[in-house]
């Protein structure tokens, strides 16, 4: 058991008048709890005008990502007790519009996978009656590619995202190349020609950001060097 | 499509007005299910108080039942008889004839959209083992049905539903949250939703209407649930006077993760763990000599439940052990890897070196919105549709669980009845050429709440009332139940409504206000919480997962039939509908 103190950046939209700041909580953090426990706590039992979103609360469905002490992540998996100090500071994940204390806006994350037409492509109809085929080794192309949750903290912590907030970004680029990999698609070139984009691939300046902000492990940068490779083969080729 | 337009009719209050061919709500396997079937036809909006990624299918992991037969023999028919079985013969088998039959057909229809299941050495979607399904009625050992991606099935299925409907041009209206469903003279016209980001009433006025607003895991303090699951959609069924079917049914999965009611899959009592007490014994020896830790997971549940209710639970607390670090290290890491994870970010326990604490979670809702074979709502026991009105998924009762569902059966059904009420909502809209007439007061009634519940000023705390909610519904209408407990429910219940008037809440904003959101979810979870309660008591025998110590045996003479429950001025009234019976006469469930 520890008291810890919450540095809170809260903002809310019908309040102009005190527009941003940092508002401090104690909770008295018992041994198992994570941060989305503490929040509840303060939401339930100290202010309940603290916002934020949250669902599964198993690092699954991405409601909960958010800016803990320097990184994005999912509060809900996250122990209070493994942060190594007695204050946390918690803020909305950067480059997104705050709609309200730590809740953004996810129409920037809609918009960059809208883009890259984040769908199965294929010529012809499937076979009647069967599966398509797909080896063993074909599918494990996908590993590290479909797992993404759509947290967002990927292109939240990318500064080509920062610049331009049109800017496709890493969690559209991975579920593009996702398609790309994926040996019963046939849209590459559709997918391909999508990222190709004056708010596309060329933005990226490898900076693995997103790869450091991922909480699922999973790899954009990969993919992004991937789908330009392709891009630039399919150009010379 | 109109445009949108702004009413402020007289006295009902500024809102929106939206009009689409289709609404689902929810966007879970069974609502975006439905949506793609849909939308290949007409104009399908769906609306989802979280974006439709976050919904609670994405957190399945273990698989989805087909007999695909395709890593040994398998028949739907064995598919048939496993599932009537595990329902205590409580569900009805012409609808489980079509769950497993057209199960082969939904899965593969997944995999042509894209899913990234699993593969066998010769290309063809994997498929493991799982608890309750066998080989040859019953006689073989555990057969190979439950088609998966990994660990990660419902999540990878969601998201191929997803990526369908954008590439069907679905109108999605992520954070919306449905407050009323619109039905006069018998006919749906359309629902009611609040825009939580922005704030504001929304009117979606509708030719045909689909409910896939899950489940209700949330009335119980510990929960495998999502805290989304707050059964919504039953409540705002029951406020439009229609009934719920077989909501006694609720299934608790034996290990959740203590406290948290995170799940830990079967599959750590499949690769060997086992359940230890506070004395250190492995007490399922007591309870199922064979079986052990394999016994059918309400056994399992009752096991652990009498151990920790006769002091037996680790330290005298709530919990007993799940042990597996006899496993190994080497194996539980390359077994078990989720579950090593999970005990680790959410208990801080390594099961290499110690045991799990865990205890019974509440998991599933068998009951709900009763609906047919083509998932329309029905009005009565006597088979009359709503007409325009569908609901299909965790939230709908077609009934193919009966009184228990097995294991990886639930997204075969959400994602089976989504799309048959897809397909039925298309049948339906080529015949349906006009709107229904839109009531001008259509908004009235959800203005006026939300406008309450904002303005709510009492002395209540709304997490107060939902924490002793949640405790007393697990203390007195979980696992074990009785008359005595059940009738003090009730009369908490009557407290807590009265309580439940008194509420104020802290945030008075309209933009993103789950201060707001949660008073009116607790309303809901109130009003059907009651029908829980009151089927229970109602029905005097154990059936499945209903488990009345004071009538210990299933009793088919008086109670093989389904419960139909009404609420209107705050009575419950009661009927019944018989069970379809077609291939196989209920006999004693033995294991
Ligand atoms: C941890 C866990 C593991 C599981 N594993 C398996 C498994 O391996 N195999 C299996 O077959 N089953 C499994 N199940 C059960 C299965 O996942 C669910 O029964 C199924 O996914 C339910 O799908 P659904 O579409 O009915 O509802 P959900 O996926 O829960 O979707 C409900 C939707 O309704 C929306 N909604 C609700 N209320 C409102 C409202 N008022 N306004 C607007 N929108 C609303 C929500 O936003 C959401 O989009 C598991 C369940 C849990 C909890
Ligand atoms: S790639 Fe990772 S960080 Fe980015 S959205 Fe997906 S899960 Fe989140
Ligand atoms: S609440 Fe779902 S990822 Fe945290």
């Amino acid at each position: 058991m520890a008291m810890m103190t919450f540095k809170i950046h809260r903002f809310n939209p019908d309040d102009e008048r005190r527009g941003r700041y940092v508002q401090e909580y104690q909770v008295d953090v018992r041994k198992g709890m994570t941060i989305l426990d503490c929040l509840n706590e303060i939401k339930w039992k100290q202010d309940g005008t603290l916002t934020f979103r949250r669902s599964c609360r198993s690092g699954i469905c991405g409601s909960c990502a958010m800016w803990v002490n320097g990184m994005n992540r999912l509060a809900c998996e996250t122990q209070a007790a493994t942060l190594g100090s007695n204050r946390i500071e918690i803020r909305p994940m950067p480059g997104y519009p705050v709609v309200k204390d730590l809740a953004v806006s996810l129409d920037p994350l809609v918009r960059g996978l809208m883009a890259v037409k984040p769908w199965l492509i294929a010529n012809g109809p499937p076979p009647t009656d069967q599966e398509r085929l797909q080896s063993p080794e074909e599918r494990e192309k996908l590993l590290g590619l479909y797992e993404c949750i759509l947290c967002g903290a990927c292109t939240s912590s990318c500064p080509s995202f920062w610049a331009d907030g049109d800017y496709i970004g890493p969690h559209a680029f991975l579920k593009a190349y996702r398609f790309v990999a994926d040996s019963r698609d046939d849209g590459a070139k559709a997918h391909l020609d999508a990222c190709d984009d004056k708010h596309g691939l060329w933005r990226c300046h490898t900076i693995f950001n997103c790869v450091e902000a991922c909480p699922k492990d999973l790899n954009p940068t990969k993919a992004i060097s991937e789908l330009k490779k392709e891009l630039v083969r399919r150009k010379i080729g | 499509m109109d445009p949108e337009t702004i009413h402020d009719v007289e006295g009902v209050g500024v809102h929106y007005v939206h009009r689409h061919d289709v609404i689902v709500v929810g966007a879970g396997l069974a609502g975006m299910r439905a949506a793609v079937e849909a939308s290949a036809e007409f104009d399908v909006a769906v609306i989802s108080k979280v974006f439709p990624t976050r919904s609670h299918s994405g957190a399945a992991q273990g698989g989805i039942a087909a007999s695909l037969a395709n890593e040994e023999e398998d028949h739907w028919e064995w598919h048939m008889f496993d599932t009537v079985k595990g329902s205590d013969y409580l569900g009805d088998q012409d609808a489980i004839e079509i769950l497993v039959k057209e199960a082969p057909v939904v899965v593969r229809e997944f995999e042509h959209m894209g899913s990234p299941f699993s593969r066998t050495p010769e290309g063809r979607i994997a498929q493991r083992k799982f608890g309750g399904h066998t080989k040859d009625f019953g006689r073989g050992g555990p057969v190979l049905r439950a088609c998966y991606a990994v660990d990660r099935t419902g999540h990878a299925l969601l998201h191929t539903l997803y990526e369908h409907c954008m590439k069907n041009g679905v109108r999605f209206y992520p954070e919306f949250y449905a407050t009323e469903l619109i039905i006069r003279d018998g006919v749906c016209r359309g629902i009611v939703a609040w825009d939580v980001i922005n704030g504001g009433v929304h009117v979606f006025h509708a030719k045909a209407v689909m409910f896939g607003t899950g489940g209700y895991g949330k009335v119980f303090k510990i929960t495998s649930n999502a805290l989304a699951n707050t059964g919504d959609g039953l409540s705002l069924v029951l406020r439009a006077g229609l009934p719920l079917e077989d909501m006694e049914f609720v299934q608790f999965h034996p290990t959740g993760l203590y406290l948290q009611g995170i799940l830990v899959s079967e599959a750590a009592r499949g690769e060997g763990g086992y359940l230890i007490n506070d004395t250190g014994e492995r007490f399922m020896e007591r309870y199922a000599p064979d079986k052990l830790e394999l016994a059918p997971r309400d056994l399992v549940s009752r096991s652990i439940q009498t151990e920790i209710n006769e002091g037996r639970g680790i330290g005298g607390e709530a919990y007993v052990h799940l042990d597996l670090t006899h496993l190994g290290a080497e194996k539980i890491m390359r077994q078990l890897p989720q579950i090593h994870e999970l005990a680790w970010k959410f208990l801080h326990v390594d099961c290499t070196k110690e045991p799990i604490p865990i205890q019974p979670t509440a998991h599933y809702s068998m009951g709900g919105i009763p609906t047919d074979k083509d998932a329309r709502v029905l009005l009565d026991g006597k088979e009359t549709p709503v007409t325009g009105f569908f609901a299909g998924g965790e939230c709908a009762c077609v009934s193919v669980h009966g009184g228990n569902r097995l294991g990886t059966n639930s997204l075969l059904e959400a994602s089976l009845f989504g799309r048959r009420a897809g397909k039925s909502m298309v049948r339906f809209l080529r015949e349906t050429r006009e709107f229904p007439e839109l009531p001008a007061d259509a908004a009235r009634v959800s203005i006026a709440e939300i406008d309450r519940v904002l303005s709510a000023d009492g002395d209540q705390r709304v997490s107060d009332l939902r924490e002793e909610l949640q405790e007393r519904m697990t203390r007195d209408c979980g696992i074990f139940r009785n008359a005595e407990k059940l009738e003090a429910m009730m009369a908490d219940l009557v407290s807590l409504e009265k309580r439940f008037a008194r509420i104020r809440i802290d945030d008075r904003s309209r933009r993103f206000n789950y201060d707001l959101l949660e008073a009116i979810e607790l309303g809901h979870m109130l009003e059907f919480s009651e029908l829980i309660v009151a089927g229970a008591l109602k029905r005097q025998e154990s059936r499945g997962a209903h488990s009345r110590v004071d009538f210990p045996k299933r009793d088919d003479e008086k109670w093989l039939k389904h419960t139909l429950a009404w609420k209107t001025g705050g009575e419950v009234r009661f009927d019944y509908k018989p069970v379809v019976i077609t291939r196989f006469q209920p006999k004693e469930r033995t294991y």
